[in-house]
């Protein structure tokens, strides 16, 4: 695991695990979603959708 | 209706069929890893894609034909991905079909009635006016709920012809045409919990319990999980349900009433996290096996 800063928090990831839209929470609990790979990019994960669901 | 002699072959039968499972998903939560983590428990070769980085040209078939299993938070890119993979000659977990009516809560009634399927009392209206008339009929309170979202979003217990009249206001003004369909539902009193029951195929493989103080009782609201028996009625009703919508990968949510169980809803792309402990069923292995099983369909 290693410790990476982003413009929005620090998080916690394994960069050779990590995938394109996962979801990772910063040390100050801002939910963050990977966007690219290469190099790594954070955006925050967008609030719920009306046609989201199970 | 197709002319004799003009009929085209049917699509994909060129493509190669892999051996992967291949899961779309657009949010990789704790249920798409738990997922991926049971495909390579299972040794069962799968491929994540991305659903947001995907162009698919219904011109042509692809390289390949595969088993694609949905996982797509978002309802409307499962069912375009799911109607584009099948007319592509793939297997989707689960189909267009079920997609459709599980995603639509009017569907889903409509399709649980005509299966008779014991449901709480449900009926649509078009208009504000008419949508009081139908609360009236059933009697307050009622429940008013969207026909798409999950987690209890924007369901309301309605107690009375203001709150009602209030509340219809808003949908009417505020919403887009969806909002305009009034699907209205018997209020159903319940023991502080409701059913969640997982459907794998054709097996129920293990219930939860939902409790709450709310009356909304959904784990992602709150509600705290434990283990369900899984019972014969229970088994039967379930069963009946996710027949009713076409079967697959389903979970079942059912209420304990005095006329017996109710079906409330049935989800295509169920959420587990709470589940796996609670239950001590490997839900996700159960699965990835299926998923793997439907391979045998590309046949």
């Amino acid at each position: 695991m290693e410790t990476i800063e982003t413009e929005h928090g620090r998080v916690r990831l394994n960069p050779d695990d990590v995938m394109l839209g996962e979801l990772l929470v910063t040390d100050e609990g801002v939910e963050l979603e990977v966007v690219g790979l290469d190099p790594l990019r954070f955006e925050p994960a967008p609030q719920e959708e009306e046609d989201w669901g199970e | 209706m197709t002319l004799a002699g003009t009929a085209r072959p049917r699509r994909g039968r060129s493509a190669c069929v892999t051996d992967e499972v291949v899961m779309v998903y657009d949010r990789l939560r704790t249920e798409e890893r738990m997922l991926l983590a049971a495909f390579a428990r299972e040794g069962l070769p799968v491929r994540a894609e991305y659903a947001p980085d995907l162009t698919l040209d219904l011109s042509e078939d692809g390289p390949e034909r595969a088993v694609v299993l949905g996982r797509c938070v978002s309802q409307t890119r499962g069912l375009a991905l799911a109607r584009v993979f099948e007319a592509r000659g793939w297997v989707a977990v689960n189909r267009a079909a079920v997609i459709a009516t599980c995603g639509d809560k009017l569907a889903t009634s409509a399709a649980l009635g005509a299966a008779g399927v014991p449901t709480p009392r449900t009926g649509v209206a078009l208009t504000a006016e008419a949508a009081l008339r139908l609360c009236e009929r059933f009697g307050y309170p009622v429940v008013l709920k969207p026909l798409v979202g999950s987690w209890g979003r924007l369901v309301a217990k309605v107690e009375n012809p203001s709150q009602a009249e209030a509340l219809l206001e808003h949908k009417e003004v505020l919403g887009g045409p969806a909002h305009k369909v009034h699907y209205v539902q018997e209020y159903v009193e319940k023991p502080g919990r409701d059913i969640r029951a997982f459907v794998v195929g054709g097996e129920v493989v293990a219930a939860i319990y939902r409790s709450s103080r709310h009356w909304i009782t959904n784990t992602a609201r709150g509600g705290a999980a434990s283990r369900c028996p899984l019972y014969d009625d229970l088994v039967e009703t379930t069963l009946a349900a996710a027949a009713a919508v076409g079967g697959g990968v389903l979970a079942v949510d059912l209420v304990e009433s005095e006329r017996g169980l109710l079906v409330i809803e049935v989800n295509h792309t169920m959420e587990f996290r709470n589940s796996v402990d609670t239950t001590g069923v490997d839900i996700p292995g159960l699965v990835a096996r299926h998923a793997a099983g439907q391979r045998e369909l590309l046949a």
